[in-house]
């Protein structure tokens, strides 16, 4: 659906349905350099499960228009105006790397606001290399490249990912390569730049599910367990043999992950 | 830091799509000939027919060994995924009849496979669908032949008879210009010679048939979708942008922003024409790709050899290979195809058609078929065989001489080849 959020088109995938606000809403939050379609399966079958769901393209990713901001505070605070704008009042979030950061942010915050926070492939801090961000400025395509070798730990997925004949390490490539000039570096730059994850995470106050990869090569599973311990009601689930791009490489795992999760309520 | 390897071509040849099995460690890729697959529960059964879920449902739609085929030549390509069909011309099919539909027009090379011209210049029209044929080398007509209702640019990496180097980033950016996708053919080619994706296609896709399978054994297609189309940018293509009611209302751009065509490829086209492939083809060709840069270097070896034999020969009056300084795209051709430019080529044998028919009878190696792209060496003579209805007249317009003679160079040792081509040029004197 489309919606008006400070002047700018923004985007958001409703799973297929028709979005309905009285239903318990899930939010999803794509990672840097991406757009909603990374959750193209977790998010169809939520919103056929009961679920209104909201699959976010942040600020000038995907179809959304708009700038990238340029802060995690700045996104989290997108996602209240994007509640407000789609009339719902309290929402799980659910981020992936650099939306996990915004989820967390978001809820210690908004605590009224959010109801529960799944962060996949998450980190604290997550920090990028002084090489790899100024090649997401200057070399982006060598960005690309470097990204997509760290957010794979194979070569061969099953089911695959949205469906058998796709070739995952592709896929995402080409979805980083689709955004905009200039995203890349905003991201990645906004994501170095968080430095209150560890506060915030003691503030946060719903349940909140950690789902990592044990081959995780950017944000290393060994980070993500670090947050996870500083938030006071957390629950950890490592993924065998999944990297960075969990949705890609696990889409079966992490649907079912996040559906008990949900559920738990 | 150092930058993290990707896995390189040889190695995707091997893996890429597929490991060990996991539940009886098979190393190979099983074939699973089985026309459906159990669901887990109703739950399970209703996601998977809504595409909540991946996974397979029933093997006209998709199979775990063509699966493993499908990313593979995606892999190697560097495309999002791929569709395997049941021959070449059904991936060509699949690939025009996804978005393109009665008052829609085509523009492509003129110089194509029969099998192509056939389909677009005699079939299409009976379903509403009008080509328009221009001489590949000439940009000016690619962008001349273009009209409101275009959906498509479509030509061979390297053309038919006369190996005409497609100028894939030029017509790229002509299809581009207009908001519309570039189709390559790159059977001929294959991904170890060229990828057409890196020089700006959008759709690729192979007679797998030939140098893929690489045996001779299998008919098949695989049609590959580089992900690179801005479809909704375009707004030419309501198929890929606007709910589609013979799918749940789905609109294929929203739920995918990169493969939005081979969503709907396979939940319209496969499903509904159901030109699809038997998962023992899918493994016969898979054992092919195992070796595809062991053999493309060994085929393109070959050719070489015999063409600096040929070219020696006072028999032979001229040679259409674009690694010859005598062919028309002999710059494209070093540019685009540095790893040489495959092996199938024609040559024009001195004399009539009947010194034709005694070449081709003399050769004892060489194989008088129908077919390219075998690890065993092939010839044909169109003027007495495909083409034998044709006045020379008619033949030249092809491109096509009395004496001209196509070979498919093999994997066998050269210098056989070279003694069996020897004694039939001396045969063809008479
Ligand atoms: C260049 C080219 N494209 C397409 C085809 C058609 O492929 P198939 O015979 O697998 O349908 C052929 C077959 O000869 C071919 O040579």
């Amino acid at each position: 659906m489309e919606l008006r959020i400070a002047n700018d088109a923004a985007y958001a995938y409703t799973g297929g349905k028709t979005l309905d606000a009285n239903l318990p809403a899930v939010v999803f939050i794509h990672g840097g350099e991406q757009d909603h379609s990374v959750w193209a399966l977790q998010s169809r079958y939520l919103a056929h499960h009961g679920y209104a769901v909201l699959a976010v393209d942040l600020p000038g990713h995907g179809k959304s228009g708009g700038a990238p901001l340029a802060s995690i505070e700045d996104m989290a605070g997108w996602i209240v105006a994007l509640l407000d704008a789609a009339k719902v009042n309290a929402a799980a979030l659910i981020g992936h790397s650099m939306g996990s950061l915004v989820a967390l942010e978001c809820a210690a915050r908004n605590p009224q606001r959010v109801s529960r926070i799944a962060l996949l492939g998450t980190a604290f801090p997550m920090r990028v290399s002084p090489d790899l961000l100024q090649a997401t400025k200057t070399r982006e395509s060598d960005a690309h490249g470097m990204i997509n070798a760290w957010s794979h730990s194979g070569y061969a997925h099953y089911p695959s990912n949205p469906g058998p004949g796709f070739w995952v390490i592709g896929g995402n490539l080409r979805l980083m390569q689709r955004q905009k000039p200039g995203v890349l570096h905003a991201d990645f730059a906004a994501c170095d730049g968080y430095k209150t994850g560890f506060e915030r995470a003691a503030q946060v106050k719903c349940p909140a599910l950690f789902l990592l990869g044990a081959r995780d090569a950017m944000t290393p599973a060994r980070a993500g367990r670090d947050l996870a311990r500083a938030v006071p009601n957390s629950t950890v689930v490592t993924l065998g043999s999944a990297g960075h791009n969990l949705m890609g490489e696990k889409p079966d795992e992490v649907l079912e992950a996040l559906v008990e999760f949900l559920r738990a309520s | 830091m150092a930058a993290p390897r990707s896995l390189q071509f040889d190695t995707l040849s091997l893996h890429a799509g597929q490991r060990p099995d996991p539940v009886t460690g098979a190393r190979a890729t099983p074939i699973y000939f089985t026309t459906s697959f159990v669901f887990r529960d109703a739950d399970h059964a209703a996601a998977l027919f809504n595409m909540e879920r991946g996974g397979h449902v029933y093997s006209r739609i998709s199979n775990p060994t063509n699966a493993v085929l499908e990313e593979r030549v995606a892999a190697l390509e560097g495309g999002v995924g791929a569709i395997a069909t049941a021959s070449g011309q059904a991936a060509l099919h699949l690939a025009i009849a996804t978005i393109a539909a009665a008052g829609s027009h085509i523009v492509a090379s003129r110089a194509l496979y029969g099998g192509s011209h056939n389909l677009l210049s005699y079939t299409l029209p009976r379903f509403g669908i009008e080509t328009t044929f221009v001489n590949p080398r000439d940009l000016a007509a690619w962008k001349g032949a273009i009209r409101p209702n275009t959906k498509l640019l479509f030509g061979e990496t390297l053309g038919n008879p006369g190996l005409d180097v497609l100028d894939i980033s030029s017509v790229a950016a002509i299809a581009h210009a207009a908001k519309l996708p570039l189709l390559v053919d790159a059977t001929f080619t294959t991904p170890y010679l060229l990828k057409p994706f890196d020089h700006g296609a959008d759709l690729v896709y192979h007679s797998a048939t030939k140098f893929l399978g690489g045996h001779g054994v299998a008919i098949g297609g695989v049609l590959v979708d580089g992900g690179t189309f801005d479809w909704e940018a375009s707004g030419k293509f309501p198929e890929l942008t606007e709910p589609y009611a013979g799918f749940h209302g789905m609109d294929f751009q929203e739920e995918s922003t990169v493969a939005a065509f081979l969503l709907r490829a396979r939940r319209e086209g496969l499903r509904d024409f159901g030109a699809c492939m038997s998962p023992a083809t899918a493994f016969q060709i898979l054992q092919g790709i195992e070796t595809l840069p062991l053999r493309m270097h060994k085929h393109v070896e070959n050719t070489r050899k015999v063409i600096a034999f040929l070219g020696k020969e006072a028999a032979v009056e001229s040679i259409a290979y674009p690694e010859l300084p005598s062919h028309p795209d002999h710059a494209l051709a070093k540019r685009l195809l540095p790893r040489g430019c495959g092996a199938v080529f024609g040559f024009n044998l001195k004399g009539d058609r009947a010194a034709g028919r005694r070449f081709i009878e003399a050769l004892r190696i060489f194989s008088h078929l129908a077919n390219v792209g075998d690890a065993k060496s092939l010839v044909i003579h169109p003027a007495s065989t495909t083409h034998f209805r044709m006045s020379d007249a008619a033949l030249a317009e092809a491109g096509i001489g009395p004496g001209t003679i196509r070979l498919s160079i093999g994997l066998e040792d050269p210098e056989d080849l070279i003694e069996d081509l020897a004694r039939a040029l001396r045969a063809a004197k008479g």
